[in-house]
């Protein structure tokens, strides 16, 4: 049979030797990983996932149902990666085994189905996402969805998906492509210039942060370019083992921003800054695009890391409000941003601002992981929930559309009494609070 | 042909429940390793027993049936100790971590062995008690494993190791019976002081499952300092000038140039790059005693030629420090992928010399070293960077060990301080200890462990059976890489 050579080609995708030979198995990732903290096996520990990868890639183990299910199992986190002192780079090498296990066939059949359709039909095609987003919202507000939850027939005929449902966060009555100006000049002259993503849920699910985040930007008297025919980032697709389009993605962005010329390219998602600044990684092998790639990355930045670098302390007014800060992990420990929103905020007076414990655990929101595994999910979003109220804050902020819906799913499944707002909105509200 | 075949993993399975026993390849895959370079093993199976009753008939079944046990924590071990044996079953206690007890009238906890270090040193610490013994993976690893190893960590130069806080153990014995030692008196002298003994048997006389540990009050006041060094060779003079002073830091660590530049790359906390040696000192204690040893250390480190000396300003700044230090070993794995690390020890007053050798160890093999270690105790980790796919070069990393050894046990000093002999120093255990103590040593585990199914062929080999194809020496090593 030819599944062998097939094999053979499929590994070819995972990093060589070299990178798979740096873990030395100390075990120091095992205190940072929510998984291995769910279940105490090895297999489900970065150490034992990077183990498995290494003996598969050597050709010494099968690739197994066991082995695809811990390598879909991990959050992909990063957390061992902060926590790595050896510096292996697991997020990437985790991703390359996703598709190995993808591309052999390992994958549950029906989540495989439903990621096809998502990433390789719907996100990529702007106007079939905007239009599958106006269906959802039909279904959301004519009244339908709450017929379904309140007569108790979502429940009866599928319990989790009845759940999972109550998951997905409400479609904007706006999308911000479609009423954002594609040039927004500062009225002054302007010392930072700026460009937006909006994202692909940014755009269609959280339009009002996009709103409050150009907002802010103005609010520092910014010029703003927001190239209307820009794309989604294409870090979902990467992160779910579909390089291919991720590259196609990253390329048409390149070009989208490229007519324009930008100091910062701003964006309100940790997992597209993340995604974006690896832009000149995943191209430099491009000939045509790798120079434009390693420029367009070097511009990225997430709106909290601009407003850290900017001069916006003496226009923050005070804030009578509690609040704690939750570490996407997109932030913390892919860009390892975290000292810089905390600077942002704490220099909002009378603010009192509450460190979250293990604010940087995941909250198990990670991309579709709430959906593809809503149970071990909810276990880590009940820790992290009540994290929150150790802390008696009023708000939770949090800069990740994923950690923002899932949070705001947490605090209503766990009766927490907490606001969940993106930590830009709430510098906004600040801006704005003397006027 | 295993002893540990399909019918006795049935009756494993029948008392430990089929939830609670693993046997498929990536499982055994998971738990063939611990930290330690050079060795692994796959298990037959894994098991993780819900109480003791379960881990009495395991036992009992080992002894009918002859196969062997591996205990094990977290898997963060340095010597190999809870790596497994040829037809073994791995007994995993990390789901055995519950804090019992913390008694603050006679200021002891009692806890299960699979209790993590750094959060029982959390918990104490918030009714103003102490634990203070912290090896580099406090986070991560086991009571129960520091116990079998009897572990160190940065403070041992003031407060001892983990045999200085252990007054108690239940452990199940091969036979399956429960053995209980010490407890909460201070004082205890009935008998053959049991505890000391177990406390370092590296799971080779039973499986521990219960620990009665002292605490003692946390100190008030702590300083931290760094000190940089443009030349290694002032750094030793001033670790012993400190020690000679009189002067008992709670922790005198040192770190030369190659890892101060990986433990930098990992941290990025501004340690200096250039610096031949950097030493990190903590004294602690109450009141102005404290401000006064700090003084007086300052001084020392600036007669010796430190070309920068600093007080940490905060909390957070010294526990970056310390952290930062803590790093050490993983970190060096950014030079290369195989990090050997060891933990020679020598008096104090012969650190100087050590450090010397080790460097001369490096160039006389050559291969390079990485050195830092617990320089106020003599006890030195010097770390082989190298790849243990380069088996011309694995070869003179394991002669520049023996030299380093040999040496160090010339100086009076050992071959391990802290992390035990397990596989990787077996072979030097009678140069270090000499014959009758290791005679006395097999005798007294044939008699607890007749069959030799606990953890055999660690500390010492007693018969080859079942310890066949693993390459449980160095010389078995050097013909299985050449």
């Amino acid at each position: 049979m030819t599944k062998l050579n097939s094999n053979n080609l499929l590994l070819s995708v995972l990093p060589d030797d070299d990178v798979l030979s740096q873990c030395i198995h100390c075990g120091m990732c095992l205190a940072t990983c929510p998984t291995y903290e769910l279940t105490k096996l090895e297999r489900s520990s970065p150490r034992g996932r990077l183990k498995m990868i290494k003996s598969v890639a050597r050709g010494e183990m099968k690739i197994s149902k066991i082995f695809a299910e811990e390598m879909n199992f991990c959050l992909d986190c990063q957390a061992c990666e902060t926590a790595c002192p050896a510096g292996v780079k697991y997020g990437s090498i985790v991703e390359a085994a996703r598709v190995v296990i993808e591309e052999s066939g390992y994958g549950k059949l029906v989540s495989r189905f439903l990621k096809y359709i998502a990433l390789k039909i719907i996100i990529p095609n702007k106007s079939l996402l905007k239009s599958t987003a106006r269906l959802l919202r039909f279904y959301q507000r004519s009244g339908l969805q709450k017929f379904l939850h309140k007569s108790g027939i979502f429940k009866m005929m599928a319990p989790k998906l009845a759940e999972i449902d109550k998951l997905s966060p409400s479609v904007s009555s706006k999308f911000s492509d479609n009423h954002l100006e594609e040039k927004i000049p500062s009225a002054v002259p302007t010392k930072y210039k700026t460009a937006f993503l909006t994202g692909c849920l940014m755009n269609v699910m959280f339009d009002e942060i996009n709103n409050d985040t150009i907002d802010v930007l103005k609010a520092l008297n910014c010029d703003i370019f927001i190239p209307k025919n820009q794309v989604c980032c294409g870090s979902l697709n990467e992160h779910n083992g579909d390089f291919e389009t991720a590259k196609s993605l990253a390329k048409k962005n390149i070009d989208a921003f490229g007519q324009s010329d930008y100091d910062f390219l701003i964006t309100n998602s940790s997992g597209c800054s993340a995604f974006m600044k690896e832009y000149g990684h995943i191209l430099k092998d491009d000939p045509e695009y790798s120079g434009k790639a390693k420029i367009f990355s070097s511009k990225v930045k997430d709106i909290m890391e601009f407003l850290a670098d900017v001069d916006i302390e003496k226009k923050l007014n005070t804030m009578n409000d509690s609040v704690t800060y939750h570490d996407a992990c997109h932030h913390v420990h892919t860009q390892k941003i975290f000292s810089e929103p905390r600077k942002v905020l704490q220099s909002i007076p009378e603010l009192s601002f509450n460190e979250l414990e293990e604010s940087t655990w995941c909250c198990g929101s990670a991309g579709i992981y709430n959906i593809t595994h809503y149970d071990d999910s909810m276990k880590l979003l009940e820790r992290k929930m009540n994290n929150i109220m150790k802390t008696d804050s009023k708000i939770v902020l949090a800069a990740n559309p994923g950690c923002i819906s899932q949070l705001k799913y947490g605090a209503k499944k766990f009766h927490v009494d907490v606001e969940i707002m993106h930590p830009v909105s709430f510098i906004k509200k600040s801006l704005n609070a003397n006027k | 042909m295993p002893c540990l075949n399909n019918h006795v993993k049935e009756k494993i399975k029948s008392i430990v429940g089929a939830k609670n026993f693993l046997d498929s390849v990536e499982d055994k895959l998971c738990y063939s390793y611990d930290a330690t370079a050079l060795y692994n093993q796959m298990p037959e199976a894994v098991v993780f027993p819900d109480d003791g009753e379960q881990i009495s008939k395991i036992l009992k079944l080992a002894n009918e049936e002859l196969f062997n046990i591996v205990p094990r924590g977290s898997g963060t071990g340095l010597s190999g100790g809870s790596i497994p044996v040829e037809n073994s079953l791995v007994v995993v206690m990390t789901r055995w971590n519950k804090i019992l007890e913390i008694d603050d009238r006679n200021l002891t906890a009692t806890v299960q062995p699979g209790v993590i270090t750094g959060q029982l040193q959390k918990e104490v610490e918030k009714l103003g008690l102490f634990y203070p013994p912290d090896p580099g993976s406090l986070n991560v690893c086991t009571i129960g494993g520091n116990v079998a190893n009897n572990a160190g960590g940065l403070r041992g130069l003031k407060y001892g190791v983990t045999k200085n806080y252990v007054l108690g153990t239940e452990m199940i014995l091969p036979n399956g019976e429960l053995l209980k030692t010490g407890g909460k008196n201070y004082k205890d002298t009935a008998g053959y002081n049991l505890r000391d003994f177990i406390v370092g048997s590296e799971g080779t006389l039973g499986v521990i499952t219960k620990i009665l540990l002292k605490l003692i009050p946390v100190p008030s006041k702590f300083i931290t300092l760094i000190a940089y060094f443009d030349k290694l060779s002032d750094s030793a003079k001033a670790v012993a000038d400190i020690i000679s002073a009189h002067i008992t830091p709670s922790m005198l660590e040192f770190l030369d140039n190659t890892t101060i530049n990986c433990v930098e790359d990992f941290t990025n906390i501004g340690l200096p790059r250039n610096a031949d040696a950097i030493l990190l000192i903590e004294v602690d204690g109450r009141g102005s005693a404290v401000d006064e040893d700090a003084e007086a250390i300052k001084k020392i480190l600036k007669r010796d030629g430190a070309s920068f000396v600093h007080s940490a300003e905060s909390e957070g700044e010294a526990s970056k420090l310390k952290s930062a230090r803590r790093s050490a070993f993983s970190a060096l794995a950014r030079k290369r992928p195989t990090t050997i690390l060891e933990d020679a020890t020598v008096p104090r007053s012969e650190l100087p010399v050590m450090i010397e050798k080790v460097m001369q160890a490096s160039r006389k093999f050559d291969v390079t070293f990485g050195n830092f270690g617990h320089a106020g105790d003599g006890n030195l980790h010097p770390t082989c960077l190298t790849d243990e796919r380069d088996n011309a070069e694995i070869n003179r990393a394991l002669k520049a060990f023996d030299f380093i050894f040999n040496e160090a046990i010339k100086l009076g000093g050992t071959i391990t301080g802290e992390h035990g002999t397990g596989l990787s120093k077996k072979e030097f255990l009678e140069l270090a200890v000499g014959i009758p103590a290791v005679d006395m040593m097999k005798k007294i585990k044939l008699s607890i462990d007749e069959n030799n199914i606990l953890n055999p062929g660690k500390i010492f080999s007693i018969s080859p059976r079942c310890e066949g194809s693993l390459p449980s020496s160095r010389d078995q090593i050097k013909d299985y890489v050449s």
